[in-house]
């Protein structure tokens, strides 16, 4: 079972912030998923490559070509708040 | 006259000799919409006045001379994880409710180039994390077959819109099992792609290993259709796949074709009644000249436990996007920006995104990495590898698309592990790319307890070929529904009272 710290640290990692009570709801929910996937450590995975990809695909390129993009204001309308076409934010501090 | 349940190629054929417009045909399926959604609700977003404009153009077109493109006038509806410009998408979540994209996504363009009609975006799970379409912030999507049981999920919307006739086909996306799971439960025909060989370019990412858009429709033929205009390499995903997409529609017999029985995807606890659908599909299969051969998949029982890692790890990532800044849902009670990143998520995120969210923030976390998501990874290998192995011995191998038929709703509501337990035929094969079909092949009894509304609900047989052996599903899928007509059956109309 995680302890309630261990969710208040994911929750910090994640940007998530929670109440008391979700710390509780998500602590035994996270760890029942936890306790499901244990089964995995029986799996020999000795001298095995992990998968990174299923394509096979390796290095695909194409040329660096910038297109303007003909509806700038269909893009920053969608931000809450905007200030002379720069995008406002809180104080970080 | 009715055309809720045509195929594609007989509506073309009624837009060709002009026995009717786009525009009626558009009017007659956004009349569906509007008569059946308000108790279904496979629609979270209706688009009528881009549609009929859209149907507009789409007469003009097959009025001026020349050959018409197979889509061309036909309405569709799209998973709303498909960035549509100018119509609101909304992943079924409260952090994009009033998100309307700037860009249409790979898929939808290529519909739009055959003038194909968009009338609406349907429900999903939010996020597309779920298998019952309860998790959507719009409420549950409701089985059109009984409406007190889940159509599956994540496209459950998708599926339900299929099989209530409300078009005549629908995008969906699946991950691990949310095209095939809720095709089964809903009756409809559905396809998953090879991973790659449908771009993933504009639609909302899940697990981007993972997440291959694909269709849901009457019938494999209309499939095979969709997938000729759906398929192929997009400069604007890298990780599609150079293959020609040039999809044969003839049905052929299948003498010397080779169906592979998987022992492992006959599971404890699945239904009695859905496995003896099954083997009797099975069975048609061999009397069209297919040879079953028994085969065995032990790293079968790992794929979900793999899928727990790896999918909310890939979810984790993707999902940090989501800032409160540049788009959708910001708090209005933050007083720093570390408060907006925070609040906003956890109004804005439901319940199952959060979890995987933290799920994969911590399988990835120092410490935790090697142990879970490098070892998932691993085991993702044998389970890539089983599969290239058995294929040297079968062309596809087929098994239920479910161990059960729908469930009532409210089943999966707070049990973490519905998703991982609902889609463990599905899984593994998504794990390893790889393309599959879910067909319907009868009816069965619920086991839950509850008396269904109807006699049986919907059994789905699952076709799985090789990486990039579409054709192969597809031969299988045509002869078998050549010579059935499951896929023809629909549920009861539902009458507004």
């Amino acid at each position: 079972m995680l302890t309630t710290d261990e969710v208040k640290k994911i929750a910090v990692l994640a940007r998530i912030s929670l109440s008391p009570e979700e710390v509780e709801k998500f602590r035994s929910e996270l760890s029942t998923v936890l306790d499901y996937v244990e089964d995995l450590q029986q799996v020999n995975i000795e001298g095995v490559e992990e998968v990174s990809q299923v394509t096979g695909l390796v290095n695909v390129q194409r040329e660096d070509i910038s297109v303007e993009f003909a509806d700038l204001q269909a893009i920053t309308s969608q931000a809450p708040e905007m200030k002379d076409g720069y995008y406002k934010v809180k104080a970080i501090l | 006259m009715k055309f809720e349940h045509l195929e594609l190629s007989e509506l073309r054929e009624k837009l060709d000799k002009k026995e009717i417009t786009s525009v009626q045909l558009t009017e007659y399926f956004l009349a569906r919409i509007e008569k059946l959604n308000p108790e279904l609700n496979a629609f979270v977003t209706i688009c009528r006045d881009e549609a009929l404009s859209q149907a507009r153009v789409a007469d003009d077109y097959i009025n001026s001379p020349g050959e018409n493109p197979p889509l061309c006038g036909i309405p569709f509806s799209a998973k709303d994880l498909f960035c549509t410009v100018g119509v609101r998408t909304t992943a079924s979540s409260k952090i994009l409710d009033q998100y309307i994209p700037p860009y249409d996504s790979t898929v939808i363009v290529k519909l739009k180039e055959q003038k194909a009609v968009l009338v609406g975006k349907t429900n999903l799970d939010q996020f597309a994390h779920g298998s019952s379409t309860e998790t959507s912030y719009y409420g549950p999507t409701k089985n059109p077959w009984d409406t007190s049981r889940i159509p599956g999920g994540s496209s459950g919307g998708s599926a339900a819109s299929v099989a209530a006739g409300m078009v005549p086909f629908a995008l969906g996306t699946e991950t691990g099992g949310s095209i095939r799971q809720p095709s089964s439960l809903c009756g409809v025909s559905g396809w998953k792609p090879t991973y790659g060989r449908v771009s993933r370019f504009g639609v909302i990412a899940m697990a981007s290993s993972l997440d291959s858009p694909g269709a849901h429709g009457k019938s494999v033929k209309d499939l095979v259709s969709l997938a000729n205009i759906m398929s192929g390499v997009d400069l604007k995903d890298s990780t599609t796949g150079d293959r020609i997409s040039d999809f044969r529609l003839q049905i052929a017999d299948l003498k010397g074709v080779r169906v592979g029985v998987p022992k492992q995807y006959f599971v404890d606890g699945m239904q009695e009644e859905v496995r003896e659908r099954v083997i009797e599909a099975t069975k048609e299969l061999e009397r069209l000249g297919a040879e079953l051969v028994e085969v065995d998949l032990p790293h079968t029982k790992y794929g979900s436990l793999v899928y727990a890692i790896v999918a909310p790890a890939e979810i984790a990532s993707n999902l940090s996007r989501y800032d409160g800044i540049r788009y959708g849902y910001v708090t209005s009670e933050a007083k720093n920006l570390l408060e907006v990143y925070e609040k906003s998520r956890s109004e804005g995120f439901g319940d199952e995104a959060k979890r995987r969210i933290m799920t994969g923030t911590y399988v990835l976390s120092a410490g935790y990495y090697d142990a879970y998501y490098k070892r998932a990874q691993k085991v993702r290998r044998f389970i890539i590898n089983e599969f290239a192995e058995v294929f040297k011995k079968v062309d596809v191998l087929v098994a239920p698309s479910s161990p059960n038929v729908a469930v009532t709703l409210g089943k999966a509501a707070d049990d973490p592990l519905f998703g991982y337990i609902a889609d463990q035929l599905n899984i593994p094969s998504s794990l390893a790319g790889l393309p599959a079909l879910s067909v319907p092949c009868g009816f069965a009894r619920p086991q839950d307890g509850v008396t269904p509304s109807v006699d049986g609900l919907p059994v789905g047989l699952q076709i799985i070929g090789p990486q990039w052996g579409e054709q192969k599903i597809f031969d299988v899928g045509l002869a078998y529904q050549s010579a059935t007509d499951w896929h023809k059956k629909h549920p009861t109309e539902i009458s507004n009272s």
